[in-house]
């Protein structure tokens, strides 16, 4: 590259925060750091995705990411426990090894991945490209994620909508939306 | 005084504002990023927010439990239906170009986009408002000092 | 192998962090801090797949609102700041712009909200086992289950 692209720097500096970030959530004993931390990475998350071109999803993960998750994610702290007890040294160095291997084996499949930012990419030349193509022809919506979403992909947004529906089903046969209210009332 | 003037008042500007925000995301999700699933966690915010501050059981006054069970049903089925709609009309299952004689600038699917889309942001909303009822409505069963 | 690597360092820092993901999954005792790392696994594999979508010089698939286009060059000139691409043939269906892959952004956020939906699930999970046991590491769990478990036997 004949000049420096400066968003790359921008990249650079978003993928370090996102590694200092990880590193200390696995470090870090106390819940509530940990929690709020992961708040962060899905805003740096959200950040990189605007980089990378994908706004839709950029979006969504820094609503859905950073709002709704951490609320979540307090609310069952509160609940459970303001602490992690400390990791045994045998379950660390077990935890690490098979760390180790998992990402070695990730490693050495990196080289038949396709380049980075490739345009004629396995991944981007055929399907994704003719749904920018045709989009204009058959949906005439600017918005060609929506349009892929909604009307392409309609059915798979509709298995998603009854999935997130079982998923409040779940949530309210496990806990109740109207709990009791002190210890020793009965259900 | 109240500790909380300034929350209070704040929020009571803006919660609307969050609301006619998500409902623009949702609207306009055909034109710019936004859509049903962002619009759905935006409004969630405003009452997740006017709980935070006033608290649960207004909240509950407010959006109450009954209509979060309805409306979690009511959003797939609003989307399913768009989908009988279409089948009813005598296209394939979704197929939005039905919904509206304009086919040379396919009306029909803005109107069927904007439909299921409502009905993502409707399962969405009341999903995650039923999540927080069910976690913030519990008491702890540990006693403040015993932590 | 450098230039190997170079060329794909967006998959080394994706790896990176999901093995930091994997390991609080596998290491800590605590369900609620395995459920962080869960989720932190989670986020960096969107991050795979987005940063395969992307196309270098390209924009966000969002096309240019033009007087009703149907498809012809016409509607797609109008984009005045958009890079040419070296792929353009003389023929009539010219793109003017450049456009990152809109499908994988498709996937992941149907995989966003419906990992906040499990999320969820898990969560309220961890809160019965909590009124249930009275502990969330998985050790104590482990041996009050054993506890129960004997003391069925020997009964």
């Amino acid at each position: 590259m004949t000049e420096f692209d400066w968003t790359q720097l921008l990249d650079y500096s978003l993928m370090a925060m996102l590694l200092a970030v990880g590193i200390a959530i696995v470090r870090l004993r106390n819940l509530f750091a940990a929690v709020m931390l992961m708040g962060v990475y899905s805003l740096i998350s959200a950040a990189w995705f605007v980089s990378l071109d994908a706004v839709d999803v950029a979006f969504t993960e820094a609503a859905v990411g950073a709002g709704i998750s951490t609320v979540l994610m307090l609310a069952a702290m509160l609940l459970t426990a303001r602490e992690a007890e400390p990791v045994k040294a045998g379950r660390h160095w077990a935890a690490l090894i098979v760390v180790s291997v998992t990402g070695a084996a990730l490693f050495y499949a990196v080289g038949d991945m396709p380049i980075y930012g490739d345009p004629n990419s396995p991944a981007n030349a055929y399907v994704g490209m003719d749904y920018i193509t045709s989009t204009p022809n058959e949906i005439a919506v600017p918005n060609v994620v929506t349009a892929v979403l909604a009307s392409y992909r309609g059915f798979d947004t509709f298995g998603e909508t009854v999935v997130i529906f079982a998923a409040g089903l779940g949530v309210m046969l496990l806990l109740g939306l109207n709990p009791r209210k002190k210890k020793g009332e009965g259900k | 005084m109240n500790p909380h003037l300034v929350l209070r008042v704040v929020s009571k500007l803006l919660i609307p504002l969050i609301v006619v925000f998500g409902l623009y995301v949702h609207f306009h999700g055909d034109y710019s990023p936004g859509g049903g699933f962002q619009a759905g966690v935006i409004v969630a915010a405003a009452v997740i927010l006017y709980a935070l501050i006033f608290g649960v059981d207004a909240a509950k006054r407010a959006v109450p439990t009954w209509f979060v069970k309805f409306l979690a049903a009511f959003g797939v089925l609003l989307y399913g239906g768009t989908g009988v709609a279409t089948l009813v009309l005598g296209a394939n299952f979704l197929d939005y170009d039905v919904l509206h004689p304009d086919l040379a600038h396919h009306s029909g699917q803005h109107i069927g986009i904007i439909l299921v889309e409502l009905g993502v942001l409707s399962t969405v909303f009341s999903v995650m408002m039923a999540i927080f009822y069910a976690f913030a409505g519990r008491a702890p069963d540990i006693p403040e000092g015993e932590w | 192998m450098i230039e190997l690597l170079a060329e794909r360092f967006n998959f080394i820092i994706v790896i990176i962090l999901m093995m930091t993901g994997l390991y609080a999954v596998v290491a800590t005792g605590n369900l609620v801090k395995r459920l962080v790392g869960l989720s932190l696994f989670q986020t960096s594999v969107f991050l795979l797949y987005i940063t395969m979508g992307k196309v270098f010089g390209g924009q966000p698939p969002i096309l240019p609102e033009s007087a009703e286009g149907h498809g012809e060059t016409a509607g797609y000139d109008a984009a005045a700041h958009a890079p040419e691409t070296a792929l353009a043939d003389a023929g009539h269906h010219v793109e003017a712009a450049i456009y990152s892959n809109p499908l994988p952004h498709v996937l992941i956020l149907t995989a966003i909200v419906v990992g906040v939906a499990t999320l969820a699930v898990g969560l309220a999970l961890v809160v019965r086992i909590r009124e249930s046991y009275g502990t969330i590491e998985d050790e104590a769990i482990n041996q009050a289950d054993y506890a129960v478990d004997s003391a069925g036997k020997n009964a």
